[in-house]
C-alpha cells in the first residue's frame, strides 16, 4: 500500500496552480515516477495534484516560428510517434523511444521526464543521502558503478532522462506557470548541478508547472540522433547517451551540439568536441578527432571507469550515423 | 510478492482473500448492472484528507461503481474489490509488466496507475479478451505456442501483446521484440512468446481470427 494522501484533479491552469501552491502538494503526471517514489518513500505527499485534467497541456503543434510546441502532458509514445517529431528532430524522436518500456512510454509524460528524480539506488533506497538531507553521498566510496564521470564533486547521481539531452542538443526551452506568473528557461538553465544545490535537479519552484517545451525551428541543414548505450537491449536507464545534432552549410559543419546523458547530474554538453567539428567536412577524420576529446575532464571513480570509453564510442556512433 | 507484502504492509492479510474478493466484486457488479446514477467525478468531489472518493471505473466493458481511496492502485481495486485477478502483481514498481493492462486500448502498468486515473477511461483486463469461456485468439495462441511455464507472467505477456497488435497489426520480429520488451518471463519463454504474437498478427491479417 502506498502511503495515504489526498487528490485533486483541477480542471484548469489557475486552478492546479493553487492547490500545488500548497505545502506537502506534488504534481501527478502520467504517475511513473511519483507512484513510484511514494512507494519506496523517497519522499512523502500530503496531495497529489493530478494534471490529466489540464487539456491544455497536450497535443504537440508549429510554433509561428516554424518550431515546435510540445504540450507537457504529452506522453513519451506520443512523442516517439509524431511524423513531425520524427522528421525534423530525429534526436527527440529517437531519445523518446529509447525511454523505459513500451507500458511507461504510454504513459509517462515528457513535462516528467524532465522532473523525473535521480535513480541512485542510494537516493532510491534507505539511505539518508545527502540529496535527502543527510551529510553523505554513499556513491562517493560505495557502490558507483553507474554514477557520475562528470561535475561530481558533492553529489554523484547521474539524471536519468533521455529526452533532456536530447533536448539540450536542440536548444530547447521549457516554459512554466506558476503562481508569480508565467516565464521560459532556456533548457541549459533547466537542471540544478548540485554544485548550486544538490537538494533539486531542476529550477521548478514549488507551485509551478512545467505547460509545455519549445524547440526552435530546425537549423538549415541539421540532422541529429541519439545514441544510448545501456546495460541490456531491452529497456534499461542509460549507461551512457550521446545527443547530437549537427547542420552543414556547403562541405563543412556549420552548427554542432553533443550532449551526453548518464555520466553527470545534469545533460553534459561536450563544447570542446562540438568545437572541433565546427568549419570542417563530418569525414571519420573529423570524427576521430571529436571522439577523442568528448571523455575530456572526466574524473571517473572506482567502479565507473568504463564509462570514459562508452563516452568515447556513444558519441562515435551517434556522429557516424550522420556522417 | 511485493517487499510490501513480504514485510507485512499491505492487507493481503485474509486467509480466503481470494473468496471475500470475488464476493465484493459481485457485489460492485450488481451495483453497476444495476445502472445506479452516473458517478460524481473526482473534479467535483472535494478533497479532503485521503477520504475515499466515489468514481465510476470502466472495466471490459461494464460500469463500475465504488469509493477508493486516492492512494488505492488500479492493480489493487482491480485485483481487491473488483476480482479481477488476471492482472498479477509483481514488481509493483513499473520494472515487470506482470500488471499490464489496457487503458483505451494502449498498455499501462496498472501498479504505477491510481485508481483515481483510471475513471473515465476504459479499461480492459486479461478477463476483458475471452467470452465466456472461450478464449480469446492471442490467448489461445499462447496455448498453442506453448508461451508459458509457470504462467505468472502470462496475462501481463498478452495484454501486451493486445495493445502491441492494435497498435500495429503486421509488427516485424524486431517490433515484437520492442513492444514486449516491458515484460519479463521468469521462465524464459520469450521465443514462444514471440512465436505466439506472430501466430496472431498472422491470422488477424488472413482475417482467420477475431
Ligand atoms: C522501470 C522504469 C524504467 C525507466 N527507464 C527510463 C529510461 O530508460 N529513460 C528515461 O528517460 N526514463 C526512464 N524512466 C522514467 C520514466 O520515463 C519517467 O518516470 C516518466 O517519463 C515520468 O513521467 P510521468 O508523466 O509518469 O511523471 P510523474 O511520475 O507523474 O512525475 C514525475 C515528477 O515530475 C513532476 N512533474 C510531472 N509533470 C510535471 C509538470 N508538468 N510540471 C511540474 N512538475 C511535473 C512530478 O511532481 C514528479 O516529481 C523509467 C521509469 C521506470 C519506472
Ligand atoms: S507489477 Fe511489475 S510492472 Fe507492475
Ligand atoms: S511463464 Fe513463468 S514467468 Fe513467464
Amino acid at each position: 500500500m502506498l502511503p495515504t494522501f489526498s487528490y485533486v484533479r483541477p480542471t484548469s491552469l489557475a486552478q492546479a496552480i493553487r492547490e500545488l501552491s500548497s505545502p506537502g502538494a506534488r504534481a501527478h503526471a502520467g504517475g511513473t515516477d511519483v507512484v513510484g517514489c511514494l512507494r519506496d518513500g523517497v519522499y512523502s505527499a500530503d496531495k497529489l495534484v493530478s494534471l490529466s485534467g489540464l487539456a491544455e497541456l497536450r497535443g504537440v503543434s508549429r510554433t509561428a516560428s516554424g518550431g515546435l510546441r510540445i504540450g507537457a502532458l504529452t506522453t513519451l509514445a506520443e512523442l516517439a510517434a509524431n511524423p513531425l517529431v520524427r522528421e525534423k528532430y530525429r534526436v527527440l524522436a529517437d531519445a523518446a523511444a529509447a525511454a523505459a518500456s513500451p507500458q511507461l512510454r504510454n504513459q509517462g509524460t515528457l513535462g516528467g521526464n524532465l522532473c523525473q528524480r535521480p535513480r541512485c539506488w542510494y537516493f532510491r533506497g534507505d539511505f539518508e543521502c545527502l540529496r535527502k538531507g543527510g551529510g553523505t553521498c554513499f556513491a562517493a566510496e560505495g557502490e558507483n558503478q553507474l554514477h557520475a564521470i562528470f561535475g561530481g564533486e558533492s553529489c554523484f547521481m547521474v539524471h536519468p532522462s533521455d529526452t533532456a539531452p536530447a533536448l539540450t542538443a536542440l536548444d530547447a526551452a521549457v516554459s512554466l506557470v506558476g503562481p508569480g506568473g508565467a516565464r521560459s528557461v532556456p533548457i541549459d538553465a533547466f537542471f540544478v548541478p548540485p554544485e548550486r544545490d544538490f537538494m533539486r535537479e531542476t529550477v521548478v519552484e514549488p507551485g509551478e508547472i512545467v505547460s509545455e517545451i519549445v524547440v526552435p525551428p530546425p537549423l538549415q541543414g541539421a540532422r541529429g540522433c541519439y545514441s544510448k548505450l545501456r546495460a541490456r537491449g531491452a529497456w534499461d536507464f542509460a549507461l551512457v547517451g550521446a545527443a547530437v545534432v549537427v547542420a552543414t552549410r556547403g562541405a563543412s559543419v556549420s552548427h554542432a551540439r553533443i550532449v551526453l546523458s548518464g555520466v553527470a547530474a545534469i545533460p553534459w554538453r561536450v563544447a570542446k568536441a562540438e568545437e572541433l567539428l565546427v568549419g570542417h567536412a563530418l569525414d571519420d577524420a573529423t570524427i576521430e578527432r571529436a571522439v577523442a576529446k568528448a571523455a575530456e575532464g572526466a574524473t571517473p571513480m572506482s567502479g565507473n571507469e568504463y564509462k570514459v570509453a562508452l563516452v568515447r564510442g556513444a558519441v562515435a556512433e551517434a556522429l557516424g550515423a550522420l556522417g | 510478492m511485493s517487499d510490501q507484502c513480504k514485510k507485512g504492509g499491505c492487507d493481503h492479510s485474509g486467509v480466503s482473500r481470494r473468496g471475500f474478493l470475488t464476493t465484493m466484486g459481485v457485489g460492485a457488479v450488481a451495483a453497476a448492472a444495476a445502472g445506479s446514477a452516473l458517478p460524481a467525478t473526482a473534479e467535483q468531489q472535494k478533497a479532503s484528507a485521503a477520504e475515499p472518493m466515489t468514481i465510476g471505473l470502466s472495466v471490459n466493458g461494464r460500469k463500475h461503481r465504488l469509493a477508493v481511496e486516492p492512494r488505492e492502485t488500479l492493480l489493487a481495486v482491480l485485483r481487491e474489490r473488483l476480482g479481477f485477478v488476471g492482472t498479477k502483481p509483481g514488481c509493483e514498481r513499473g520494472e515487470c509488466g506482470a500488471c499490464t493492462v489496457l487503458v483505451d486500448g494502449v498498455t499501462r502498468y496498472a501498479c504505477l496507475t491510481l485508481a483515481l486515473e483510471a475513471e473515465g477511461h476504459e479499461i480492459t483486463t486479461i478477463e476483458g479478451l475471452a467470452r465466456g469461456e472461450e478464449l480469446g485468439d492471442v490467448q489461445k495462441a499462447f496455448v498453442e505456442e506453448d508461451a508459458l511455464q509457470c504462467g505468472y507472467c502470462t496475462p501481463g505477456q498478452i495484454m501486451a501483446a493486445e495493445g502491441l497488435l492494435r497498435a500495429n497489426p503486421s509488427p516485424t520480429l524486431d517490433d515484437v521484440r520492442l513492444g514486449m520488451s516491458g515484460n519479463l518471463c521468469r521462465c524464459g519463454a520469450y521465443g514462444h512468446i514471440f512465436k505466439a504474437v506472430e501466430r496472431v498478427a498472422r491470422a488477424r491479417r488472413e482475417g482467420g481470427a477475431k
